[in-house]
């Protein structure tokens, strides 16, 4: 009885994926912002004999340079985290600017737009990153330079569907007749319109950025030594391949913080079928 | 769907001349200087040196003339000479495919079997236990960094409990086998060398499991929506209703329909296998086309790494091209009114 009770009061979205996919994503979101407080080993310090493996006083063990492995995958969510916000907001930035300007506009504009989108989306994701990231140089910003590369076009694809879709309903014709200007109806009109896929398509793309924000760390065109970024530490684990546990922590924290995206990603998505089938 | 068909096939050259064009671009941004690579840094005082192999490499032309060049250099097939291997970049490509191709397809078995299982399962026994760890399994698959689980599975299998060899298409001193097709596995068959063949598949259990389950995800998900979709149609209830066991339900009458969408996906997972592929190849030292990339981007080779980056994107094209025509052609009700080339 109890139980079926609870179960009407739940809403169909909050199943438990969902519910383990906020309480992951939230519990490295809190990670990154408090890090420094946990009064962890400074990240960058050698603070113990190297390649020590996991023990009470090192939870993750140390790595080759005697840090805690521990502090560093922890302090790593700050650097994955920004990584994956800073290149999400800056893709959907660009993207969902050019595809609404695309498609409120049409003609030679729209054309150009939408024809740059199919060539960058001809690239397969992780060698135009790379690509753009060599001939950037190696750093950080740079490699998020070619994240946003390698994101926006899905954004001006998605962003030009919807604005086309929106610009044809009435209450756009009532505003046009009413004598809006053209700004008044982009913005107030159509754009308040079109969030709603991008911001879902926005959360599930979190995960596969951070994804490949790492794989271009540990290839060594992102974040460079001694910064405690989890792809960068993976791939000093590489190189230490019998001390296991150097690159065990900042792979599983990778894991389950994009595990975590996923979750809601899919649950976000169900509940968006479940609307457009009703 | 003719239409549909040929207006995929014309706008094909032009895609293409589009990503030459952004691949030229890139290279002509880069901060490097591709004469550094040519001509050594004592001659480089030597303004008569330079200055021939400006000429040599068609540096002293306009920009313009450099991508006219460079387009006909394309069609001839010439993707440019690595700064690495001194060695044309098309040449590195085709030694290097046979040992991706073989990691993809036997990467694709693990990922197709698995995924179509999982997917079955999740779609019997839906919001059940099963279906919740079917789906984490898939989940999992498509959310860890491959370059990350090849290194886990490779301390575990091959260090800690020594079953499986470590990195390497073949042990380090074994002499790989020789043959036509450049597949180890194949060319040790061809030549009856049962033990070569072993060993081959021995190196490439784990690369293959692990890229192979990164597609799982993708693979099963699909299949479990389509069984679903199947499983509630009317002809379904008619078999039941006429007492087939579930098995043949399944397997003999839903499956058979619910493949349809999953062959595409099948096709459009290429996507993955190749961003997979680049990683696992870095972390089992196997020496194909994607391990070719990475060193060629940590050494800023630009040549290289923009001629992988080409040649990946065109056969990305076709792959979706004929995905979707194969598609077209299979399941003649879907319009392709709407579609976008």
């Amino acid at each position: 009885m109890a139980e079926a009770l609870a179960r009407a009061r739940r809403p169909s979205w909050l199943t438990v994926p969902v519910a383990l996919g906020v309480v992951v994503v939230a519990f490295w979101i809190v990670a990154a912002l408090t890090a420094p407080l946990w009064g962890l080993d400074e990240p960058l310090k050698m603070v113990a004999r190297r390649l020590q493996p996991p023990s009470a006083e090192h939870w993750l063990g140390t790595d080759a340079l005697g840090r805690d492995v521990f502090s560093r995958t922890i302090h790593g969510a700050r650097i994955s985290l920004a990584i994956a916000a800073v290149v999400v907001l800056a893709a959907v930035a660009i993207g969902a600017g050019l595809g609404a300007l695309a498609g409120f506009f049409g003609g030679w504009w729209d054309a150009a737009v939408m024809r740059l989108v199919d060539v960058t989306l001809a690239f397969p994701p992780v060698l135009l990153a790379m690509a753009v990231a060599a001939t950037l140089g190696p750093g950080l910003e740079n490699a998020a330079v070619a994240l946003v590369a390698v994101w926006w076009p899905v954004y001006a694809r998605l962003m030009r569907a919807q604005v086309l879709e929106v610009k044809t309903r009435e209450h756009v014709e009532a505003a046009i007749a009413g004598g809006a200007t053209r700004s008044r109806l982009l913005f107030k009109h159509i754009l308040s319109l079109c969030w709603t896929p991008i911001q879902v398509n926005a959360t599930m793309d979190v995960g596969q950025v951070i994804l490949l924000a790492a794989a271009l760390s540990f290839i060594g065109l992102g974040a460079s030594p001694p910064t405690p970024e989890w792809g960068a530490m993976i791939s000093e684990g590489a190189t230490q391949f019998y001390s296991w546990w150097i690159a065990f922590g900042p792979g599983f924290a990778i894991l389950t913080l994009v595990l975590g995206f996923n979750f809601l990603g899919d649950g976000l998505r169900d509940l968006m079928d479940e609307r457009s089938s009703r | 769907m003719t239409r549909y068909i040929v207006r995929r096939l014309l706008a094909m050259p032009l895609l293409l001349l589009g990503v030459a064009t952004a691949a030229f671009f890139l290279s002509h941004v880069t901060k490097a200087d591709p004469l550094s690579a040519i001509v050594s840094e004592r001659q480089m005082n030597n303004p008569e040196i330079v200055a021939a192999a400006k000429a040599r490499w068609g540096l002293d032309r306009s920009v313009p003339e450099q991508y006219a060049i460079y387009i006909g250099n394309l069609l001839q097939g010439d993707l440019g000479t690595s700064f690495r291997t001194r060695m044309p970049v098309a040449n590195d490509i085709m030694a290097r495919l046979p040992a991706t191709l073989e990691l993809v397809l036997f990467a694709m078995v693990f990922g197709v079997f698995g995924g179509v299982a999982l997917g079955i399962a999740a779609a019997r026994w839906r919001d059940t236990m099963i279906d919740h760890a079917a789906r984490l399994v898939a989940l999992i698959g498509s959310s860890m960094p491959v370059f990350w689980t090849g290194l886990i599975l490779l301390y575990v299998f091959s260090v800690a409990l020594g079953w499986l060899p470590g990195p390497g298409r073949i042990d380090a001193r074994a002499v790989p086998p020789a043959g036509a097709t450049g597949f180890y596995t194949l060319d040790a068959l061809l030549a009856g060398d049962i033990d070569a063949f072993l060993k081959a598949l021995s190196h490439l259990v784990l690369p293959a499991f692990v890229l192979g389950w990164a597609v799982m995800g993708v693979i099963s998900r699909l299949v479990r929506g389509s069984m679903l979709d199947v499983l509630e149609q009317d002809y379904i209830r008619t078999a039941r209703a006429k007492g087939a066991g579930e098995r043949r339900v399944l397997v003999v009458h839903a499956l058979r329909n619910a493949m349809i969408p999953t062959l595409t996906i099948i096709g459009h997972s290429f996507a993955y296998l190749i961003t997979g592929a680049v990683l696992t190849e870095t972390i089992f030292a196997w020496p194909g086309v994607g391990s070719y990339a990475v060193d060629s981007a940590r050494t800023l080779d630009h040549p290289a790494i923009i001629g992988v980056t080409l040649v990946g994107a065109a056969a990305f094209l076709l792959s979706n091209l004929a995905t979707d025509v194969a598609y077209a052609v299979f399941n003649p009700r879907i319009g392709f009114g709407g579609a976008d080339g």
